[in-house]
């Protein structure tokens, strides 16, 4: 990892045994035609997000890039990991390979569209 | 081990997680001197605070915010933070909510700065949600080299 990217972190992966990501907060909202994820990453910018879909596994990463200079000390701190990760598994009914993402001011949205057998269909009871 | 993505508020597993991550925090802090104005875990927008020779730099980590709309005030060696992040629209009638983990409405949050800040020169930027606030240390508390003379 580059140096410049973990000044504000230094103090924390000198004291702890290890830097455990942060789980970003999500909102998950389901309908018909698919689920919408909305994350949290601030700090994370296009060319530090990875979203890999793994089997059935659709993974989050993140690198938080303040550019802060080196020789910024830290004197407090809430966020104390300059990553975000966070894995979900996705039911047989998404479409993995469809899922679409967009990454504004920090926040992520990622639509994951249903497959076309698994959206809703009325069945028409027919007369007897 | 995953969290599903379609599970149910409230079951065991999105329980566990919260408890998991309340644990993470809680040892996190301890190394910490915390300060009187330090608010509790899950506050929004998350601070980070350092200082190099010449500055202060305080980074709120402040995600989906409409920078026209974050309002920054230094008083009296406080700094305010404040806004509002939008409830997001009505949801369709027929969707279902999984997760609703992000945090919404109005914030305010208060840091205390070091005594050689230099309130008239603050500088507040905005960049991939992340609100990064510099202000100056006077110069009369900077680190300076005296020459000596032979």
């Amino acid at each position: 990892m580059d140096m410049k990217q973990d000044a504000l972190t230094a103090r924390e992966t000198r004291n702890d045994f290890h830097a455990t990501p942060i789980i970003p907060p999500v909102d998950i909202v389901e309908d018909q035609e698919g689920i919408t994820v909305t994350a949290d990453l601030p700090g994370v910018s296009n060319e530090t997000l990875a979203i890999q879909v793994d089997g059935d596994t659709l993974t989050l990463e993140g690198t938080v890039n303040l550019g802060e200079t080196s020789q910024l000390k830290s004197v407090y701190a809430e966020v104390r990991s300059p990553q975000y990760k966070r894995s979900f598994v996705l039911g047989r009914d998404l479409d993995s390979e469809q899922v679409s993402a967009h990454l504004a001011n920090g926040v992520l949205s990622l639509r994951i569209p249903k497959r076309e057998q698994a959206k809703p269909r009325r069945i028409e009871v027919k007369a007897a | 081990m995953y969290p599903s993505l379609t599970r149910f508020p409230g079951d065991l597993f999105a329980e566990f997680e919260g408890l998991q991550r309340q644990i993470e925090n809680a040892f996190g802090l301890r190394q910490w001197p915390s300060s009187i104005r330090a608010a509790s875990r899950g506050a929004f927008p998350a601070i980070n605070m350092g200082v190099t020779e010449q500055a202060i730099e305080i980074y709120a980590f402040a995600p989906g915010l409409d920078p026209a709309k974050i309002d920054v005030q230094v008083d009296k060696g406080l700094l305010t933070l404040s806004g509002e992040r939008p409830v997001e629209a009505a949801k369709d009638e027929k969707a279902s909510v999984y997760a609703d983990e992000r945090f919404n409405g109005a914030f305010r949050r208060v840091v205390s700065l070091p005594e050689d800040a230099d309130a008239s020169r603050v500088e507040a930027t905005y960049r991939n949600g992340v609100l990064k606030i510099s202000i100056p240390k006077r110069e009369a508390s900077r680190p300076k080299r005296i020459e000596v003379r032979s």
